[in-house]
């Protein structure tokens, strides 16, 4: 028997009002786009597949398919996410091990900059990124994104390497291992639990990202599928809002698939990225 | 391998950890670096293997210069206190760490891990964790990986203070046996006295960076040099009386008792300070020079008991009697002290 200080079921009554909109707004979100529900009902009236026809016709003329944007999705969340963790490993056990110059100037700096509102770059960036010819392409993206998230990054990794322990290193290095040999083959599996957080962590952050594409690679090739679906209800003359929803399930379907899988790894970050 | 530590001095920022601190260890000997914390005992063994670098001085492994060598290049294998073994590794690959790093055979591995797992006995451990292993056995699985590649030095740091009191004494003398069958030389940092005078050949005892006395246990024991020395060894401790040298005697602080002393020390000048150290089997009802005083404390050991005996002046003195001596707590007492096991100490603490 289980005994408990207070009835279970006013609680679950509370939270199951407040949370019928939100469930609710889900629920019609999936619904409406296999069918052809009216506004403002709530009776689903036919079956139908027709909204998702961006998956398999061709698309429009001065469209891309959705297929481009989704693999330039993909490209640019996955090179983010492992630009920002080789270069958040590198960074974070050099701040948190290395003897170097500067040490506290940095760690200032990243703590600053992870506060920094970065948007207000944004024009900057937009110039220089003019400047040097990266302009709507994918790269120019990613560099940007990878140089934003990046000190939250080398942030949570140097409370990882923080919490290895010194002697497994001195036990290396008295067992003939080099410093590098010692970091790649002894240090990084302890950290490895980070490294996973991080990398979902960052992939995520660079799959939902709509601002940086939207201003520094708007058109064309470039499109991911945040800028994509923006484009799909700005664009049109007359917005379909049901193939609008089926792009948004689309679109958030990995995220959940994601979410579901490294749940337990992003509890590693949220919990403070203190347990190695 | 013999090792040489001459003119050692190590300091860390503005304070200065160890100065001018010079050492000899026989080949095939274990040295135990016994001191209470902060002496410096464990700077010295970082030393040693070439984690802290030196400030001053030289290191020699028999005739080779190493002081500016790297830990690598320096073929020492190191126990650490919490023994450091690899948590995603097995114990197979634990101990084949230090192969690997040198690429030696699939082969030549394998024979050299089950030969060093046969020695110190975790052959059917191998697939394990370092998790799923109790104290003594990481202990053991770490000893392993520092032996394993025929280091020409072994050093232990702390090696049992985590294990529980019953694991510690067959640990004690498994590293001596494991010492011994591969007579290597061996260097044990430690602050249990036990330890020290158990497992090795011989004893520096350390004070404030440097080294107060460098002895065997025995002699350490029976000849300590100063009353620090004299304090620290010894379970249970020994006894100090407070007093002053008085017509070639020593008379108690606060009372008109005064006790010979033993033969053949220098006597300081009439009133000066003295101490006079007792250790508890020396302080024995049947002994003739008798002091008398009543029974403060009695502590049941099993085999003996323990009395503290407090003298009218408030000093206390120690014994160790076996179990059926009885003495009740509060009884008043007149035990003798063994005269020439006295242990007289000056006004410096230094031995007369």
């Amino acid at each position: 028997m289980m005994s408990s200080n207070f009835r279970a079921w006013p609680l679950f009554l509370l939270l199951t009002v407040l949370s019928l909109p939100l469930v609710t707004m889900y629920v019609y979100l999936f619904v409406d786009t296999v069918t052809d529900t009216t506004a403002g009902s709530l009776i689903p009236d036919r079956f139908t597949l027709q909204h998702w026809r961006f998956l398999w016709e061709a698309p429009e003329t001065g469209r891309v398919s959705i297929w481009t944007v989704t693999l330039n999705t993909f490209v640019f969340a996955i090179c983010t996410t492992l630009v920002n963790v080789s270069a958040s490993v590198t960074a974070g056990y050099a701040l948190s091990r290395l003897n170097m110059p500067f040490k506290r100037f940095f760690l200032g700096g990243i703590l600053t900059l992870h506060a920094f509102p970065t948007i207000t770059l944004i024009i900057s960036i937009f110039l220089i990124l003019q400047m040097i010819g990266l302009y709507n392409t994918l790269i120019g993206v990613i560099l940007v994104k990878t140089a934003l998230e990046l000190p939250f990054g080398i942030w949570i990794m140097k409370g990882f390497f923080d919490n290895v322990p010194w002697e497994i290193e001195m036990a290396g290095l008295q067992d003939g291992a080099s410093r590098f040999t010692v970091w790649w083959k002894l240090v990084l599996p302890q950290v490895q639990p980070g490294i996973a957080a991080l990398a979902v962590f960052v992939f995520l952050s660079a799959w939902s990202e709509f601002i940086l594409p939207q201003v520094l690679a708007p058109s064309g090739s470039a499109q991911v599928l945040s800028t994509y679906l923006s484009n799909l209800i700005f664009d049109d003359v007359k917005p379909d809002f049901n193939m609008f929803k089926s792009v948004g399930v689309f679109y958030a379907l990995p995220v959940i698939v994601i979410y579901l899988i490294f749940n337990r790894q992003l509890m590693n970050i949220y919990g403070g990225g203190t347990k190695g | 391998m013999r090792i040489s530590i001459e003119n050692f001095t190590k300091s860390f920022g503005d304070t200065t950890v160890i100065e001018d601190m010079s050492l000899e260890i026989g080949d095939g000997e274990m040295l135990a670096l016994l001191g209470p914390s902060g002496c410096g005992k464990s700077t010295t063994l970082f030393a040693i293997c070439g984690i802290h670098r030196m400030n001053a001085g030289r290191l020699l492994f028999g005739d080779a210069d190493v002081t500016e060598v790297s830990s690598q290049k320096r073929n020492v294998g190191v126990v650490f206190q919490n023994y450091a073994l690899y948590p995603h590794m097995n114990v197979y690959e634990n101990i084949a760490f230090p192969l690997k790093v040198r690429k030696e055979s699939r082969a030549e591995i394998d024979r050299k891990v089950q030969e060093i797992a046969g020695l110190v006995h975790i052959g059917e451990l191998l697939r394990r964790r370092p998790m799923q292993l109790s104290g003594g056995q990481q202990q053991r699985v770490a000893l392993a990986r520092a032996l394993i590649r025929k280091p020409d030095i072994l050093l232990l740091d702390e090696p049992l203070a985590n294990l529980d009191a019953k694991l510690r004494l067959e640990m004690r003398s498994e590293i001596r046996r494991i010492q011994l069958a591969t007579g290597i030389t061996a260097v044990l940092v430690t602050h249990d006295q036990v330890e020290a005078m158990s497992m090795c050949d011989r004893i520096a005892l350390m004070d404030k960076g440097r080294i107060v006395q460098l002895s065997t246990p025995k002699d350490m024991y029976e000849n300590p040099s100063s009353d620090f020395v004299a304090g620290f060894l010894g379970n249970p401790p020994i006894a100090f009386l407070e007093g002053a040298a008085a017509n070639g005697g020593f008379r108690l602080a606060n009372s008109q008792v005064t006790l010979p002393v033993p033969s053949g020390i220098d006597m300081p000048g009439e009133g000066a300070p003295m101490r006079f150290g007792v250790r508890p089997e020396f302080f024995q009802p049947d002994n003739p020079l008798k002091v008398s005083g009543k029974v403060s404390f009695v502590e049941t050991q099993g085999r003996e008991e323990l009395y503290d005996v407090t003298l009218e002046n408030g000093a206390v003195l120690r014994s160790i009697q076996s179990q059926s001596a009885g003495f009740r707590l509060g009884e008043e007492v007149s035990w003798g002290i063994a005269q020439d096991r006295i242990l007289a100490f000056g006004p410096d603490g230094n031995r007369l």
